[in-house]
């Protein structure tokens, strides 16, 4: 970022003094230290699910293998958080907008304070709000869509009679990360130069097209970043998911209203762990493993996106 | 500019200053609070609710400090096998390897293992305009097996003439999470009705496609919020559910805590693990009049030998209090548990006496 | 980028000043908007209290009215462009409306069910010899100030420092394998941070061992991620006009990074901190294998166990015994304090940003 101020080839009057010296030590050594400490949890996760990738098929819970036991796993943790991050991606960029550009700026301030609040909100509130007030609450909805819209897959129904479905964690996890995104966005939004605001507003542009040529394309990378940020804690999400998804090992469907759900990987470690022995417990962090490559390959994805807008950051 | 530099001078020492401030006072209930010898204890989060009743009571009159982690049986196994806590609570007794474990981890003397906490586990229904039920194990069986479907079905209906039952369908819950109260459930089926449930007996939920709910609270929640549902749960945490009455035999019997603790009596014991093991079989298929099948066994296991006096002291104490009738009354008060019988009680007290120290007497 | 703005929407007349194009263009009368609004809003309301219909689709079928007539109306009058700023307009307001919903809900629930325990004995006592009724959350309370407390004070300098590095002078191998491992571990599940942390406490100091510190050092290595990735975030969208003003000033780039950079980004490392802290403090199976469970007070984080809120809440619900009713109101009261002292934790990072950040204006 900063290589244009480098410019090594510059007669070098300047001597590197020690200040400069001490401080690039200690944040390249916090760096190290990140990469030590990670190393230290990846031995201890490929030591622990060792076992479970060698052991016999028939050792494995569900009898059928590792792959059988995660697959479905694997697949409830990404169509949760992917759902999740549809509904709230948008939305949370719509509340940054409307905070940064539309609402009054005395209120804004107090509304902006009222969503950090919320990303600060635990994990299990949560979970025991979407268990107690917003499952009762979608059980007529449903059996409407899977009346009506029966022919879509995500609303094949049978519907749940206790509202403990897929949907009802999609809409939890979208709650949670919601707050995260928006707090992300809004900072960004609110760095956006106020030369570039000023003179789109100038030239005539509606508020609008301001957003559009001025706050979007600065704000793009953060948008990503944010995403990745959200869609990390929706993966990772482990106690809401566990108290409010009624989830059966096998159950792959992409049916959002039933009461058959897959689990998913974070929430089905934290139900299995505690009465977890021997070759279940190892299957349970390999399981944690598949997590781990997940991230990383939606973390990767990102960042190849971010980087193509490279050209943006810094406000060059 | 110069404003902010008296605040960067005060904010930080005055947060400082309040943490510090706050943490050097205790908590009100704790001022004087006597010191002793603490032992720690993991395991079971079914016990949890006695354990607190325990610690409560024992407190009372004894110095000291007692914890216990809920981390789960198999964890509290692990850890006491492993030597990481003193004593543990198991909703199943050891298994083979485990008792090779615990022999090696307390020595000579062995472990001593013993049921503390007996729970009826109730199957609760929510039925509108149904406010009793009478299931036969069979019906049982078929019922969380999905194979009826309707509570209107002949098969229910023969057994509860009179009672008005709607078209309603069944919404089986079960604990997604693993549970003793699973295992202990299914092993029921599996001996009650094992024509009818066909499933392997494990501490997870065998059948897909039911309702599945977090923990006790996470099944009678679940069970409280849908209609047409049934489930199985700890009894104490019942409520004002309706519950079924279990045909055992001939008759039909609601959970009461006699009839829970009943089954521990007309149970065997499992031979050769050592004189202070008292693990038992459950006998689920039992026709005994008077007696209610679907319980929860916990266990509390410890060593009988500790390297430290003090604390060899504590736990004998701790565990006699345990199965005393004081204390297994403080459990039935907090908790929910059926007291176990005196004879009981006076079958597994030396294994608790055996328990010291071998530094004691030097 | 202004090509779009000016397209000429028919061929200027030379002959008349200013080209035939009106100075004034259409415009929709003062409160038109507001007035349909007002007037979807009771046609709404009067579907749901006299045709009996549901109040959802009551209220989406306002809403669309709403859109509809303001989009159509302004179109006519004023010119697409107007139209679809409104049309946009009403689409954010929508959309914070309805995300609006289910947050306040949450508040709503906590603090209602919440409030039910807020007495002193509440916050004065701890859970020693208490069963039934009755009992505090004093040890809770500060075992999640110590727990979390620890846990910031490891993860931030190493997170900021972290963030530096990679945005100030990181390239080559190395920050690439950073960024690299860095987004690996933020998707470390919470219950292995936990396990990873217990083990390397075990190897320290012998099986069985219980305490704070442990828990955070679990908190830590959730938290660390969150703390660089945000912390980077902010420090990217730093101007490098800045810097370079700065170095020009012959200023030594650490310096440059201590008292132009991070004050200019403080505000929103602050709210990205905050925002980690938030992430952790209300984990509980981490602190569970770690820092353990315990009904009295403990304030040494180097010595045995230790209960936090979370973990507290979450356990007084899980095993309630038969006195639940008691046990519920002790869980949602924690929780609801647990979410006032994060409540609280933000109001100092934005009052430590405020008194740091430089005055732009």
């Amino acid at each position: 970022m900063a290589s244009s101020t480098e410019a090594p080839p510059r007669k070098n009057r300047v001597p590197r003094r020690p200040g400069d010296r001490i401080f690039a030590g200690v944040s390249t050594g916090s760096g190290v230290l990140i990469l030590v400490a990670l190393a230290g949890v990846a031995v201890f996760l490929v030591t622990e699910a060792w076992p479970a990738l060698t052991a016999p098929a028939e050792d494995i819970p569900g009898g059928q293998g590792l792959v059988v036991y995660i697959w479905p796993l694997l697949f409830g943790t990404l169509i949760s958080a992917v759902l999740a991050l549809v509904i709230a991606v948008p939305l949370a960029v719509a509340i940054a907008l409307f905070i940064t550009y539309y609402a009054p700026r005395s209120i804004a301030k107090a509304l902006g304070y009222i969503i950090d609040l919320l990303a600060a909100v635990p994990s299990i509130i949560f979970g025991l709000w979407g268990m107690n007030v917003l499952a009762p609450v979608t059980v007529d909805p449903a059996s409407w869509l899977s009346q009506h819209l029966g022919w879509i897959p995500f609303f094949a129904g049978p519907p749940s009679s206790t509202g403990r479905t897929m949907l009802v964690a999609i809409i939890v996890l979208a709650v949670m990360v919601l707050p995260i995104i928006t707090a992300v966005v809004r900072e960004a939004f609110t760095q956006t130069p106020q030369l570039h605001q000023e003179a789109a507003l100038a030239i005539g542009a509606t508020r609008w097209e301001m957003i559009r040529m001025a706050a979007l394309p600065f704000g793009r990378s953060s948008i990503i970043g944010a995403s990745m940020l959200g869609l990390g804690r929706a993966l990772g999400e482990t106690m809401a998911v566990a108290m409010v998804l009624s989830a059966s090992a096998g159950g792959i469907t992409f049916n959002l209203i039933s009461s058959e759900n897959p689990p998913t990987i974070a929430a089905n470690i934290a139900l299995q762990f505690p009465e977890a022995t021997g070759v279940g417990m190892h299957t349970l962090i390999a399981s944690g493993l598949v997590l781990f490559a997940i991230t990383l390959v939606v973390n990767m994805i990102a960042r190849a996106v971010i980087n193509r807008r490279k050209d943006f950051d810094g406000a060059n | 500019m110069k404003r902010s530099t008296l605040g960067r001078a005060f904010v930080l020492p005055t947060t400082a200053a309040l943490a510090f401030g706050l943490v050097a006072c205790g908590s009100a209930n704790e001022e004087g609070a006597a010191s002793g010898p603490t032992i720690n204890g993991a395991g079971a989060s079914s016990q949890e609710a006695a354990q607190s009743a325990w610690r409560t009571g024992f407190l009372e009159s004894n110095d000291g400090m007692i914890n216990y982690d809920p981390v789960g049986s198999s964890g509290g196994r692990e850890q006491f096998t492993n030597g990481g806590v003193d004593f543990a609570g198991s909703d199943a007794y050891l298994d083979d390897k485990e008792v090779k474990a615990a022999q090696e981890r307390c020595g000579e003397g062995g472990f001593v293992e013993v049921p503390a906490y007996v729970s009826p586990v109730a199957l609760i229904t929510n039925i509108e305009g149904v406010d009793s039920i009478k299931l036969k194990p069979e019906t049982i069986a078929k019922i969380f097996n999905q194979k009826i479907t309707k509570w209107n079905d002949p098969e229910i209906a023969a057994s509860n003439e009179g009672v008005d039952l709607p078209d309603t369908r069944i919404v089986p819950v079960n604990r997604a999470d693993g549970s003793g109260t699973t295992e202990n459930f299914v092993e029921y089926l599996k001996e009650a009705a094992p024509e009818q449930w066909p499933h392997e007996v494990s501490d997870e939920w065998p059948v897909s496609g039911g309702e599945a709910a977090q923990g006790t609270s996470g099944v009678v929640q679940a069970v409280k919020n849908g209609n047409g549902t049934i489930g199985y749960a700890d009894a104490s945490q019942a409520g004002d559910l309706t519950t079924v009455e279990v045909g055992v035999g001939d008759e039909f019997v609601k959970y009461s805590p006699e009839a829970a603790a009943a089954v521990l009596d007309v149970s065997e014991r499992v031979e050769g693990r050592g004189e202070n093991s008292f693990a038992f079989d459950l006998a689920r298929d039992t026709k005994e009049s008077g007696t209610y099948p679907i319980v929860l066994v916990s266990y509390v296991l410890a060593c009988s030998n500790y390297d430290n006096a003090d604390k060899a002291t504590m736990v004998k104490d701790y565990l006699n209090y345990m199965i005393s009738a004081e204390g297994q009354k403080a459990a039935e008060e907090q908790a929910g548990s059926a007291p176990i019988s005196d004879d009981l009680r006076s079958k597994v007290q030396p294994a608790v006496e055996s328990i010291g120290s071998a530094n004691s007497g030097s | 980028m202004s090509t779009s703005l000016t397209t000429p929407e028919r061929d200027p007349d030379l002959h008349t000043p200013l080209g035939g194009v009106s100075l004034t263009a259409g415009q929709l009368p003062r409160g038109a908007a507001p007035g349909t609004l007002v007037a979807a809003a009771v046609a709404g309301l009067l579907l749901w209290l006299l045709a009996g219909w549901a109040v959802v689709p009551c209220a989406l079928l306002a809403a669309a009215s709403y859109v509809v007539i303001v989009y159509t109306w302004s179109r006519a009058v004023e010119g697409p462009r107007k139209a679809t700023d409104r049309f946009v307009t009403a689409l954010v307001s929508g959309a914070f409306l309805l995300a609006l919903l289910p947050l306040v809900s949450v508040i709503v629930t906590v603090v209602s069910r919440g409030a039910a325990r807020f007495d002193a004995e509440f916050f004065t006592n701890s859970m020693l010899g208490v069963t039934g009724e009755g009992g505090g959350i004093y040890h809770a309370m500060m075992g999640t100030l110590i727990i979390t407390g620890l846990a910031t004070l490891i993860s931030v300098p190493i997170g900021m420092l972290t963030a530096i590095y990679l945005v100030e002078y990181g390239r080559g191998k190395l920050a690439k394998a950073i960024t690299f491992f860095v987004d690996v571990m933020t998707g470390i599940p919470s219950i292995v941070a936990g396990l990873f942390a217990y083990a390397l406490f075990v190897m320290m100091f012998g099986p069985g061992v219980r305490m704070g510190l442990a828990g955070a050092v679990a908190l830590s290595v959730l938290m660390i991620p969150t703390v660089v990735r945000s912390t980077e975030e902010m420090l990217k969208l730093v101007p490098n006009e800045l810097r370079e003003a700065s170095y020009a000033l012959a200023v030594p780039k650490w310096r440059t990074i201590l008292k132009v950079v991070l004050p200019t980004a403080l505000a929103g490392i602050a709210t990205g901190v905050t925002l980690a802290i938030a992430r952790v403090i209300g984990e509980t199976a981490p602190l569970l294998v770690t820092a353990g469970l315990t009904d009295g007070d403990n304030f040494d984080p180097t010595d045995g166990r230790m209960t936090t809120l979370s973990v507290f809440s979450y356990y007084e619900y899980q095993s309630p015994g038969l006195f639940a009713e008691a046990s519920f109101d002790r869980a949602w009261g924690a929780a609801l304090v647990l979410m006032i002292i994060v409540m609280l934790l933000n109001l100092v990072a934005r009052v430590i940003s405020k008194l740091f950040a430089p005055k732009t204006r």
